[in-house]
């Protein structure tokens, strides 16, 4: 794993809370506590570190905390003991220490160590939500942040069951504690007196917030929620100074506003943050430095971004014969980091230094200040985006490509029939056919469709349009699979329409009597992988497939779910495909290609690790509903398939990041296949799919010359063009740590981290895995205290401005159930969401890992605009509330035990919150008529809806009894 | 006693039976010595309107290495109801159901007019009769559409209750699913990858399938059908939607590039059909027919790649060992003829093409299984069309011509042993060599007087998918050559001995280098002349051969110049061809094969059956030639004047008119009455085609011998082959030659 260091001893000082204080929400709370995942963790693991501030917790701005709370500090690496705490902070969360109203399960694994731990060795030590605390409610929804809960969970229970969700919760009050009102006080005395603004400066800051100073250590168990720096105020105010401006590209090392604030983007000759963010975004010139801050540097790159309207979309550059104009020795194209010189005959390259010839059709003069006259009117010379049509030398075969080909290979097997998933998809194919993905310019789409059914044998289907039906060729050699036919497989929509429909409508009915229950899996991609190739174009497949492939053929797979491996070494396992067959099916497929695109319909345990290879590796998207139920799931499940086929993306696309001297790009994470070192391969790529890419040193790095990095995009587009798409990009160069730190972007490290990490789950116990974020996040911090912050107490954290939220929002990446596992979290969950994050770019990252709360209860009637989301904790619900939470998988709607009547009542019609039962999500998001609430309601969820289309389920919680 | 040759008529049309000596030699020795072997022609399922067959079973010989069948020719105690086996001289009792014999009360196969007699089996299920059609799709449109046309047709010619099924092949092979309503399905296997009946039978889904979801839906009628009912279907069921589906049968649709031929599956499309029936229907009456237009070129069985560049081999490549698929292919349909023969079905190959299409490799089908072989150019011929059409032909029963399923039992005196031959699909003309050997010792001949017989069992399925069993039964007197040569001699049945020793020379052919056969066959006849002619030592002109050996040098003058032993001029697949139907014609069409006929038509009188040799070929006669694959009409050179100069076409003339028109109706009613239908040529002097003609006659006139050039006693023809007279004088002097 590549950001692991040795953490080299950086002084003495512990850390200690100092931080410019934001406003005190009412209420105690403690953030991020979630989720039930203490087991196996006793609180005793963390021994040692001296009493101080959880490094959360503590956000007292700068006080002079005693230090003699501190047992000598200086023993101990303040690495070590920040990786301590966040440790603990994060083992703590799992813990006891969390007792809201509410009873536990009875037996509840974690009741044991509740017990404990309550007398830890230490006490001094703050650990947040300590056993020895009374702690406040704070156990929060356990989906978001961690893992939302797949909707399996409530329905395959049967509902009365305790769910994981507030399994956590733990009843029995330590003596001496209060709840709820117990805590002003404690909440006062925890906070020393209030200091001037920190020397730090944090623009955007808090002004006018009580400084606080961590307390003595006895009353460091009672921490203020609320003083934890809080990612709802910090978003606030980046809309607040830069919401609703034009953020222009035209500065080197700009930090662009971040990924939640709306703002309209104009190239000016860098890359559009939507294309690309980068970590930092002032690269250290040397790599000791680079070391010295452990901060990854990484660049998340989202090729195919959806832009808004209001925003220019790219323009296409046409050299004709000539092609683009390239360096002769790097190869960089043509961009705004290219130096002309001699009068415009030349020019130098940025990337490598090299001089070139202008070639003679490309030539023009240079004006006064050595720019060339049409620099205006070129795109590549005035724009950090644009696109190339791309000539016949970037073609396979030197032939121009075809059009793609989508191909629909549907499940038949006996449970799709039966649960009319397949009648489902079969007339929905009909509609969603209508609006194949087209050019702008063209009537008509290019796109040639195909169909395959399958069990345990494959289906092919020719709908010649001559044709007065369909016929159907069955293909029973699956161990070595062949496309049987050519013409009157692929063919054109409009054309065949009478024929399509006429299959889809047989479909359903052909297979009603099928007793079939096994399937098969490769032999199905290796299908409409052979087909496409046959065809000689690119294209997607998309398969709807529901169970373990058991039947005789190539990728068969095994049940080898086992609980028993979870919290061992070998728990990677689970996380490994099972065969090499996928890996190989999808090189092939990369080869040729062919991108997949999977849909899941699981009623138990399916392998997702294995079935989901393909789709991760050639750039397609998999989606799965768990325990499929037609009137619960359809409209989400069609939905998603709606978006997916109208979705922006190329084809047979090869990326390749080029860098200026001094640095290069060594590691790549997302939906991609890499043959070689360098180039980016990828069957397809849309408009959510985002590559990380890390870069290191490989030279020094001028300050003058910054950072430069170009990447471009050999693609089909669905006419059937070849382009390239190109994004540069260019980044300041510091040798101060300071601007480093000043420059970064806790979103895109996040979204590094998460990535970085669940790659090295295939390959590392996820206890490492967890050590090495902890302590590289601890070493970022710590030198940046030692090596840009004032000299403070060493008791206090002290965390830079770019990074305030990002102690935070790394719990809640340790705490996802990818790398902290609890038994009641499916294996296939966890490889589906393992999969689902490395291909996702900032903006899908950051609320996928903090997610969105939303009071419903406050909701103005009269407004459009959604309620004011709120910090995502247990602690923030509030009984007489109704909240909304959505992490872009997953909705969840909170209903307050004591909720108001009234709006119970409009939302779901029913008089009183006990009449409310899950089933009713679906006529909380179908009814858009009568009642005032409810409308608000459903526009304020729809709006959601469209907003993010990822949105996958919408699960309903009651708060009665804990669940149900 | 009538002559010889009553006798030996009576005796076909009664049992089929042609023997080369109707009396026999009495020691193997003696049997050795008479050069022709001890042989016969049977025709088992010959045509016999007059023998309606008997309605219960055959009484058989309770001895279990024997298990002959009750015949006149035993000897029965009607008073103690106990027969005697004339094989095994065991004792048998007579069946309950027998008690009524006597003398005056005989059951039919005592008598002895009913020497062959036919018997119906009752017991065991019947199956209907199978037709699984196996069709290639890489055909020339029109080809196409005319075999979708005849195979159309054919539905309308099959028992209703017949099953069909419908395989077809290309690049790929598959098979068509008959019984879906609203959309057609097939399974489709690649071409190139051979697989077990097994799996075959798996993939199409044919093996029992396990029931565990059967409760699910208690709804379901349990009955289970056919497994295979999927795959054939009882035409009067699916007759429209076959239709259909043969309407819309497409040309193979990969596309083949310049320079290359179409892949073709035929090895693995015949492998699935052999194994389809084979797991469903083993021992029934099937036919496989498989319908070519060109060789196949990928896959088990192939015969050339697709290299258009590459020819197909030539007996030039086999000679000089070039073939590179022949062993591999003929091995592949070797196997499958064999597991098609051991189910009792049958191959059919109907293979229309202008160049070869593998039927070399690919004969053994329908050689080891009693299947119809079918050369033509094309499917869009009469030749074919009508020969397809012809093996739907009904007899006067209204049944099929056709067999199947048929094993042919041979019993004979002095043996004891039995022997049983598997052919699968006969008809009525289907003919059999069977070579006998005489085991006595020559110390210990077969008494004087004795006779020997001869039981020839055959059981089949009928059309009618009755299961029956023909029993002929024969007796040949035995001699004792050394004194009774006479007697022998004159019971010498030429043509019969021509055939047989051509069916022995074509075999030989088979597997022996050409040269090698003639020398053997050469050798054949001067020992026989030596031993039968009547000559003085050296003296050539002194040679003698009796009557009933007449015609046996000139029989097999002309063997030796057809292309049963010839393959010069010849493809490898007409030789196959050629030979494949000389092995199974009875003895009147193999000697028509062997000596074509010629008629001659003129003024000077009705047309009058001339010799086959150059000098009947006048300028003023038209002749009709019949070789059996050929009709050939050839006008001489007066006649096609008087025709450029439109005489027929007067009135005054008409005479000329109905000369033209005669050869012409009686072409007509050979082409009618012979299966395969034969190449109908219609040539003149001068015409191209005419060398069918030239080269067939005896070359009695050369350009070695001009005395005749341009005279009125025929024409010349421009070879090197001996005529009949210089090989007849060779033969006598080699004859009375003692040195040889």
């Amino acid at each position: 794993m590549s950001m692991m260091k040795p953490a080299g001893p950086l002084g003495a000082a512990a850390p200690g809370g100092m931080l410019p204080q934001g406003p005190s929400p009412p209420g105690p709370h403690q953030f991020g506590q979630n989720g039930a995942h203490a087991q196996g963790h006793p609180p005793q693991r963390f021994p040692g570190p001296p009493p101080v501030n959880s490094a959360v917790s503590s956000y007292a701005p700068y006080s002079p905390s005693t230090p003699s709370s501190y047992p000598s500090p200086a023993s101990t690496s303040s690495i070590a003991q920040l990786g301590h705490q966040l440790s603990a902070m994060h083992v703590n969360s799992y813990g006891s220490g969390m007792a809201p109203p509410g009873q536990g399960p009875p037996g509840s694994p974690s009741a044991p160590l509740f017990q404990g731990p309550s007398q830890p060795p230490q006490p001094s030590i703050m650990q947040p939500g300590s056993q020895v605390l009374p702690p406040p409610p704070t156990t929060a929804l356990n989906g978001p942040g961690a893992s939302p809960l797949p909707p399996s969970m409530h329905r395959q229970d049967g509902l009365p069951g305790p769910a994981p969700l507030n399994a956590q919760y733990q009843p029995p009050l330590l003596p001496g504690q209060t709840l709820g009102t117990g805590y002003s006080p404690q909440q006062a005395a925890n906070y020393g007196p209030q200091m001037a603004g920190g020397q730090l400066s944090y623009p955007g800051g808090f002004p006018g917030g009580p400084a606080q100073m961590a307390g003595p250590p006895q009353l460091q168990k009672k921490l203020d929620p609320d003083s934890i720096p809080s990612p709802i105020q910090v978003i606030e105010n980046d809309r607040a100074t830069r919401g609703g401006q034009v953020y222009a590209t035209n500065t080197r090392g700009q930090v662009p506003p971040l990924v939640t604030t709306d703002c309209v983007i104009q190239d000016q000759g860098n890359a559009s943050p939507r294309y690309i963010r980068c970590t930092t975004y002032c690269f250290p010139c040397t790599s000791d430095m680079a070391k010295q801050a452990q901060i990854p540097l990484a660049a998340v790159i989202k090729p195919f971004a959806t832009i808004p309207s209001n925003e220019t979309p790219l323009y296409l550059v046409n050299h004709g014969e000539n092609g683009p104009v390239r360096c002769n020795r790097c190869k960089a194209y043509m961009c705004p980091f290219m130096q002309f010189i001699e009068g415009g005959r030349r020019y130098q390259c940025g990337f490598c230094n090299c001089v070139n010839d202008v070639p003679p059709f490309y030539f023009q003069h240079l004006d006064h200040i050595g720019r060339r006259l049409d620099h205006y009117e070129k795109p590549e010379l005035s724009l950090g985006s644009y696109e190339y049509v791309a000539t016949l030398d970037y073609c396979r075969k030197n032939k121009p490509p075809s059009p793609p080909a989508f191909i629909f290979m549907i499940d038949v097997s006996y449970s799709n029939i039966k649960n009319g998933l397949v009648k489902l998809i079969c007339e929905e194919l009909k509609t969603v056919l209508e609006k194949l993905p087209k050019e702008e310019q063209e009537e008509t789409s290019a796109i040639r469709v195909g169909f395959i059914t399958y069990n345990k044998v494959l289906h092919f289907f020719n709908v010649k349009s001559n044709l007065a039906q369909p016929q159907m060729m069955v293909m029973t050699d699956v161990g070595e699979v062949f496309v049987p036919l050519l013409d009157g497989f692929l063919v054109n929509y409009q054309d065949s329409q009478s024929v399509i429909h006429n299959l889809l409508d047989q479909i359903p009915e052909m297979f009603a009597d099928s007793n079939e229950n096994e399937t098969v899996f490769a032999p199905v991609i290796q299908a409409g992988m052979e087909a496409l190739k046959a065809a000689d174009c690119p294209g997607k497949l998309f398969i709807f497939h529901s169970s373990l492939p058991t039947a005789e053929a190539p990728g068969k797979l095994k049940n080898r779910d086992d609980k028993k491996l979870i919290n061992t070494d070998k728990e990677k396992i689970l996380f490994q495909p099972q065969t090499n067959v996928y890996d190989s099916l999808a090189k092939d497929c990369v080869a040729h290609g062919c991108c997949v695109t999977l849909f899941l319909f699981p009623s138990q345990y399916v392998d997702v690790a294995s079935l989901g290879l393909v789709p991760q590796l050639t750039g397609g998207t998999l989606y799965k509903y768990n325990n499929f139920q037609m009137h619960m799931d359809s409209q989400q499940f069609l939905n998603d398939l709606r978006n997916d086929i109208e979705k922006k993306i190329g084809f047979d696309a090869i990326m390749r990041v080029r860098t200026s001297t001094g640095f290069r790009a060594t590691d790549f994470f997302g939906g991609i296949f890499m043959n070689n070192t360098t180039d980016v391969e990828m069957a397809a790529i849309d408009c959510d799919k985002a590559v990380t890419v890390e870069f290191k040193h490989d030279d020094k790095l001028g300050e003058d010359s910054g950072a430069l990095i170009q990447c471009a995009v050999l693609y089909t587009t669905i006419g059937g063009q070849r382009r390239l798409r190109i994004h540069n990009l260019s980044l300041n160069c510091s040798s101060q740590l300071a601007d480093l730190y000043k420059s970064c972007e806790t979103d895109a490290l996040i979204n590094f981290f998460a990535k970085s990490a669940f790659k090295a789950v295939l390959h590392q116990p996820l206890k490492v895995i967890r050590e090495i974020l902890v302590n590289q996040t601890a070493h970022m911090l710590a030198c940046y205290r030692k090596n840009c912050a004032s000299p403070s107490a060493a008791s206090q954290l002290i965390l830079p401005d770019s990074m305030k939220v990002l102690p935070v929002y790394m719990n809640c990446l340790l705490k996802n159930c990818v790398l902290l596992s609890r038994p009641e979290i499916s294996t296939d969950e966890r490889a589906y969401q393992r999969q689902l994050v490395m291909t996702m770019g900032v903006a899908d990252s950051q609320l996928f890992f903090y997610p969105q709360l939303l009071p419903i209860h406050t909701l103005d009637v009269k407004s459009t605009t959604l309620p004011a989301a709120i910090r995502c904790s247990e602690s923030r619900l509030s009984e007489e509330g109704i909240f909304l939470l959505a992490n872009g998988l997953n909705m969840f709607l909170w209903l307050g035990v004591s909720s108001p009547p009234e709006l119970i009542q409009g939302i779901f019609n029913v008089p009183s919150f006990a009449h409310v039962s899950t089933d009713m999500v679906s006529i909380f998001f179908r009814c858009f008529c009568g009642n005032v609430q409810r409308n608000v309601l459903c526009s304020c969820a729809t709006t959601y809806y469209k907003v993010k289309k990822t949105v996958r389920h919408i699960v309903l919680y009651k708060k009665e009894n804990l669940m149900f | 006693m009538a002559t010889y040759l009553e006798f030996i008529q009576q005796n076909e049309e009664r049992d089929g039976v042609r023997f080369s000596w109707n009396v026999w030699p009495s020691s193997r020795l003696e049997a050795t010595r008479m050069v022709v072997p001890l042989a016969c022609l049977l025709t088992p399922l010959k045509e016999r309107p007059d023998l309606p067959p008997v309605q219960y079973e055959p009484v058989l010989c309770s001895r279990t290495t024997c298990r002959a069948i009750l015949n006149p020719l035993c000897q029965v105690d009607y008073r103690a109801k106990l027969w005697a086996c004339n094989f095994c001289f065991q004792r048998n009792q007579f069946p309950p159901v027998y008690t009524c014999i006597s003398e005056v009360n005989q059951p039919a196969e005592l008598m002895p007019q009913f020497s062959t007699i036919e018997y119906v089996i009752q017991r065991g299920a019947q199956y209907p009769l199978i037709f699984l059609y196996v069709v290639d799709t890489c055909l020339e449109e029109d080809d196409l559409q005319a075999l979708k046309e005849s195979l159309q047709m054919s539905l309308s010619l099959l028992p209703p209750d017949a099953l069909v099924g419908l395989i077809t092949f290309g690049r790929m092979v598959q098979v068509h699913e008959l019984s879906c309503e609203r959309i057609s399905k097939s399974y489709v296997f690649r071409g190139t990858k051979d697989l077990t009946a097994k799996q075959i039978q798996d993939m199409l889904g044919l093996t029992k399938p396990a029931m565990p979801m059967q409760q699910a839906r208690p709804g379901q009628p349990q009955e289970q059908p056919l497994v295979s009912s999927r795959f054939l279907q009882p035409v009067h069921k699916i007759d429209m939607n076959l239709t259909d589906l043969l309407g819309e049968l497409q040309r193979d649709p990969w596309p083949v590039t310049q320079g290359k031929r179409p892949l073709r599956s035929t090895g693995v499309a015949l492998s699935i059909a052999v194994g389809l029936l084979e797991g469903t229907f083993p021992n029934t009456g099937a036919r496989i027919m498989l319908f070519t237009g060109g060789p196949p070129t990928q896959g088990p069985g192939m015969v050339v790649g697709d290299e258009l560049k590459v020819p197909i081999r030539s007996w030039h490549d086999i000679e000089k060992d070039n073939a590179r698929f022949m062993k591999k292919a003929t091995k592949h349909y070797e196997m499958l003829a064999n597991r098609t023969a051991t189910n009792g079905h049958c191959i059919d190959i109907y293979a229309c093409a202008l160049d070869q299409t593998g039927l070399l490799e690919m004969k053994c089908c329908a050689n080891l299984t009693g299947g119809h072989m079918v050369m033509g150019d094309s499917f869009n011929t009469s030749l074919f069309k009508q020969t397809f059409q012809k093996i739907f032909s009904k007899d006067f029963n209204g049944d099929f011509r056709m067999a199947f399923g048929a094993t042919l039992e041979v019993k004979e005196l002095g043996v004891g042993g039995t022997s049983q031959w598997k052919i699968c699909g006969l008809d009525p003309t289907s003919t059999l060599g069977i070579y006998f050997e005489v085991v006595s010792q020559h110390n210990a001949p077969v008494p004087q007087g004795g006779r020997g017989a001869i039981q020839y069992v055959t059981r089949y399925q009928h059309s009618s998918t009755q299961r029956r069993i023909r029993v002929t039964t024969i007796a040949r007197n035995w001699a004792d050559a050394q004194s009774q040569l006479r007697h022998i001699e004159a019971a010498f049945d030429q043509e019969a001995a021509a055939v047989l020793m051509a069916r022995l020379g074509v075999f030989r052919a088979e597997s022996e280098e050409g040269p090698d056969v003639l020398r053997w066959l050469d050798r054949q006849l001067i020992r026989l002349c030596q031993k039968f002619g009547q000559y003085n030592k050296e003296d050539p002109t002194s040679f003698r051969l009796s009557d009933s050996f007449s015609l046996y040098p000139q029989f097999m003058f002309h063997l030796r110049r057809s292309p049963f032993l010839q393959v010069f001029n010849n493809s490898p697949d007409e030789s196959s061809y050629y030979r494949h139907h000389f092995a199974r014609q009875d003895l009147t069409q193999s000697l028509i094969m062997i000596q074509p006929i010629l008629y001659s038509y003129s003024f000077h009188g009705p047309p009058e059956p001339v010799l086959l040799d150059s000098s009947s070929i006048l300028a003023d006669r038209i002749l009709l030639m019949d070789t059996f694959f050929q009709i050939v009409i050839y006008l001489g050179e007066t006649i096609v004047q008087w025709r450029k100069a439109g005489y027929q076409d007067m009135p005054e003339y008409e005479n000329f008119r109905h000369l033209l028109q005669a050869p012409l109706d009686d072409a007509q009613e050979i082409l009618q009455a012979r299966f395969p239908m034969p190449r109908y040529i219609n040539t003149e002097h001068g015409g191209s085609q005419a060398r069918f003609l030239l080269s067939k006659v005896n070359p009695s006139q050369t350009h070695n011998n001009l005395y005749a050039w341009g005279q009125e006693t025929g024409a010349p023809i421009l070879t090197d082959d001996v005529s009949l007279q210089v090989f007849v004088d060779h033969l006598k002097k080699l004859a009375v030659s003692s040195a040889c």
